[in-house]
């Protein structure tokens, strides 16, 4: 199939960026999305030109590192569907796609499709995480931990970081990621002791780290490749309640 | 062979002496411990934010070292130890079904065909239980049973259930683990990170390890980090053959900058292709997707008994399918290990009996598992890997057969360590895939979360420190003679690419030297194959220094660098492979010599000339010098393995 790609090019953080217009021939369905970008950089490369920056690693779905804007969706047409495992059978031969890199305050652009995603490691820094040095842990029996807590914080713990939620949202708000992690912590046992620290260091981060807020807009879970419920947000809103009535450190809190 | 010389054997690997189940107890014991106010004036470089990377970073901060950390994505938490789906072993015999440390450390040894240290497997399996229990309180969510307690199954043809996962996502969570734990220190100032930052040369000062040059990937700033010691957590190699199952940013430099410098590089022929992925589609393709392992459980794998029956599958009749696998292994069937599974296809495939466009592949078929269990049962087992599979391939396999083919998956070999996991340069500690320690020639599934895991949370913590016991080292700065004549190496070298400015794209070379890899160095290897294929890829390396196109310069992000200086990397490592497979005159794990093998088709090893690592010292351009680690059995007893 033949296709009309316009593709965000933007020399660096400080560029303004613009929309630039490229065909592409002869792309097999059976391609990857990222495989035909890599047909047309190879054939920029070769013309002189400099190939377009996208981010990528594994490409299957697992590691977060892509992730593109593909005619104003998330990752693409396909739901739960990372850019690298969006195939080109889902499009139609002739037609235009409109490429562009997530669009956040919260994640700068830094070269065409490339953004800086560095704020949701500072949200887990700030409390995304079970203080357990290593040689601490007991025996991994003894604790149980019921069945449905443990499917249901897999189903959080999927969340792979890709930012699709933030590029998606209109209020460029990251809680749905945050969300993922505390409801994924506060499920199991171990997460308990750090339960209300944890949710009220998070969502200060979130806030510092220049997200909007979130209004149960909803398109972050729809576009998410992973399908995260979008029911974590609520779970986020009950425990930050909790805490901040709490004042979680308070002791016999 | 006058492609490389011999030099002295290793004598001493460090390895306490006495009973195997006391030595790591020992070894514990007698290293030296660094008192904690000293610990804070100790800095130590990791490279690397994968299983063994993260987990070491984090470990080694939280006892009180200042650890500065590097990775080339843009996040530590996407190291590709994340996409590692089935699970990771342990030996706590929850299931009592018979295992034991002593069964896993067994397995493991038999597994690599007797290609492994033993010390170190034991090690290995004595540890995995503390990993279990770790995870535990990182709060990972292991699949668990109604009564709350851990699941486990069995993977890999381990005959007890050992295996504990989650989901068919067990690396992302464990990865996850470790990232969190990691990311608590870079929050508490204890570890300083930087990611999109590549490593690209090694500093050495008066013998040890003092220091990496790196550069940063958004601003191609080159800099220079002083440290007390370095550790390498920067995976494997498999992308030398350009398609494998590895993220597309997986390369060897920062191992491989080590070997030029010094470092040993341990079985680099020793390289895992895994029987059951997606086969390649056409020539635009970029990666190999891995379907776990898990699904010949249920799946059975054949291919038509005719050559060239390119019919329908499901016209092709019971009586005229070859269920090869069943047939010549009946007692383990399609659950063979990888090695095995792998070189059976290939041998079907080179009949002529192989499926689907390209003719390499063949059938994964669970029209027998449906029957019996039907499609519920098979969708709660392996639902999101038949969705992972329709989405690649457009075909549903509830309905049509898989078709797999073998790709490269996992790289046995690595850079040589002592038991403390040291390199033969001091003060340089290499964990995880990086090393080649404990697997032999041939993974067991769901142990590569088990090693990356032991080393970084439980080994390197204990010897690392005995190193920074025996300093003070004194302190060396950037301006440091050593230190700047490495990074102008590094300097040179980006110039040098950008310079060529000729007329074929670095992918186009990379892909070319892949081919030559596969056809000559992958599932199959011989001695004529071997020598056309050092000679192709030193032709082709000449011809990539003169031709390669690099667009852009140095300044800022510029994808196509990062990727040339990866490939030149590459064409220095398959050609050490290639001498390193051409020496090993036997077949073993996943090296496979056409010419040592069994009257009916197997691996046959040669232990009276070959049971030794090869560890090979650069001893400039294409003159390697081999150093040999002669392996000793005291507790496995080495045997032929069948599976028949």
């Amino acid at each position: 199939m033949n296709l009309t790609l316009r593709i965000w090019r933007q020399n660096g953080p400080n560029d303004k960026g613009r929309m630039v217009t490229y065909q592409v021939e002869d792309v097999s369905p059976d391609m990857s999305f990222l495989e035909m970008l890599d047909v047309l950089n190879e054939r920029l490369i070769l013309q002189g030109d400099e190939p377009v920056a996208f981010d990528h690693d594994c490409r299957e779905g697992i590691c977060g590192m892509c992730g593109l804007m593909i005619n104003g969706d998330a990752h693409g047409p396909q739901r739960g569907t990372t850019a690298c495992q969006l195939h080109m059978r889902q499009f139609r031969d002739g037609e235009t796609i409109d490429i562009e890199p997530w669009r956040a305050r919260a994640f700068p652009v830094i070269k065409d499709l490339v953004v800086n995603r560095g704020a949701f490691d500072k949200i887990i820094a700030a409390g995304g995480y079970i203080t357990a040095p290593t040689g601490s842990a007991p025996e991994a029996h003894s604790v149980p931990v019921a069945k449905a807590n443990a499917d249901a914080a897999f189903e959080s713990a999927a969340c792979i970081g890709c930012g699709a939620c933030v590029a998606a949202c209109p209020n460029g708000s990251g809680m749905l990621f945050t969300a993922a992690k505390i409801t994924q912590l506060s499920l199991v046992p171990q997460g308990q002791p750090e339960r209300y620290t944890r949710v009220i260091g998070m969502v200060d981060a979130h806030d510092e780290a220049g997200f909007g807020g979130c209004t149960n807009a909803g398109e972050c879970t729809a576009v998410c490749p992973k399908g995260i419920p979008l029911n974590t947000i609520g779970r986020l809103n009950r425990d930050y309640l909790a805490a901040t009535a709490k004042r979680g450190d308070t002791p016999g809190a | 062979m006058d492609l490389y010389t011999e030099g002295d054997p290793i004598a001493d690997t460090r390895a306490p002496e006495g009973p195997i189940e006391n030595r790591w107890e020992t070894r514990r014991f007698e290293a030296k411990l660094v008192n904690p106010a000293n610990r804070r004036k100790m800095t130590v470089i990791v490279v690397g934010t994968g299983l063994a990377g993260g987990s070491a970073a984090a470990t080694l901060a939280e006892q009180g070292y200042r650890v500065k950390s590097y990775c080339y994505q843009d996040s530590p938490r996407r190291a590709h130890s994340i996409a590692a789906q089935g699970g990771i072993n342990a030996a706590k015999n929850y299931r009592n079904d018979g295992d034991s440390v002593h069964r896993l450390f067994y397995d493991t040894v038999k597994g690599g065909d007797f290609r492994s240290r033993e010390s170190n497997v034991h090690r290995l399996a004595e540890v995995s239980v503390n990993i279990i229990d770790q995870c535990v309180a990182q709060g990972v969510p292991f699949a668990r049973e109604y009564g709350g307690l851990l699941d486990t199954r069995s993977f890999g043809g381990a005959q007890v259930q050992r295996t504990f996962y989650a989901r068919g996502q067990t690396g992302q969570q464990l990865l996850l683990g470790a990232y969190q734990a990691l990311e608590r220190q870079i929050g508490l100032g204890n570890v300083e990170m930087n990611a999109r930052h590549e490593m690209l040369e090694l500093v050495i000062v008066d013998g040890k390890a003092r220091g990496i040059v790196v550069r940063d990937l958004v601003t191609g700033e080159i800099s220079t980090e002083m440290a007390d010691a370095v550790v390498l957590a920067s995976g494997g190699y498999g992308n030398v053959f350009y398609l494998s199952t590895n993220a597309k940013g997986c390369n060897v430099t920062a191992t491989w900058r080590a070997h030029r410098k010094g470092a040993y590089f341990a079985n680099p022929c020793y390289t895992q292709i895994h029987p059951t992925c997606i086969p390649v589609s056409g020539d635009h393709q970029s990666k190999l997707t891995l379907m776990s392992e898990s699904l010949r459980n249920d799946g059975r794998v054949w291919v038509p008994k005719a050559k060239g029956d390119d019919r329908n599958p499901k016209d092709i009749g019971e009586d005229e399918r070859d269920y090869y696998l069943e047939r010549i292994y009946p007692s383990f069937g399609n659950l063979v290990p990888r090695d095995i599974a792998s070189r059976a296809a290939k041998n079907v495939c080179d009949e002529g009996r192989g499926v689907g466009p390209t003719k390499l592949g063949v059938y994964l078929d669970f029209a027998d598992a449906i029957g019996r269990l039907g499609r519920k049962a098979i969708e709660a087992k392996y639902g999101n890997l038949f969705e992972m599979y329709e989405r690649i391939t457009g075909e549903d396999p509830y309905e049509v057969p898989m078709r797999i083919y073998p790709a490269v998956h996992y790289t046995m070999g690595g850079l040589w360590v002592d038991y403390d996991l040291q390199s033969s340069i001091p003060g340089l500690f290499v964990i995880g895939e990086a090393n080649f320690s404990d697997h032999g020639a041939n993974r067991l599934g769901a142990s590569a979360l088990m090693q990356g895991l032991a080393d970084g949370y439980f080994v390197l913590p204990n010897t690392l420190a005995n190193y920074l016991a025996s300093g003070p080292l004194e302190k060396v700065e950037p301006s440091h003679p050593e230190a700047v004549a490495a990074r102008r190496d590094v300097e040179d070298r980006i110039a040098r690419l950008l310079a060529v400015d000729g007329d074929r794209t670095v992918d186009s070379f990379h892909r070319e030297l892949g081919q030559i890899m596969w056809e000559h160095c992958g599932m199959e290897r011989s001695d004529a194959g071997l020598r056309k294929a050092i000679d192709q890829i030193r032709a082709l390396r000449d011809e990539f220094w003169q031709r390669v196109k690099v667009p852009g310069d140095g300044e800022g992000l510029n994808q196509s660098l990062e990727k040339a200086g990866r490939v030149a990397d590459f064409f220095e490592l398959a050609e050490l492979m290639c001498i390193d497979a051409l020496h090993r005159e036997e077949s073993c794990g996943g090296h496979f010599r056409a010419e040592h093998q069994t009257p009916d088709g197997e691996a046959q090893r040669d232990d009276d000339r070959f049971a030794y690592v090869a560890a090979w010292e650069y001893g400039g351009p294409s003159e390697p010098v081999l150093h040999k680690e002669d392996l000793k059995f005291e507790y496995v007893h080495p045997t032929q393995r069948s599976y028949k």
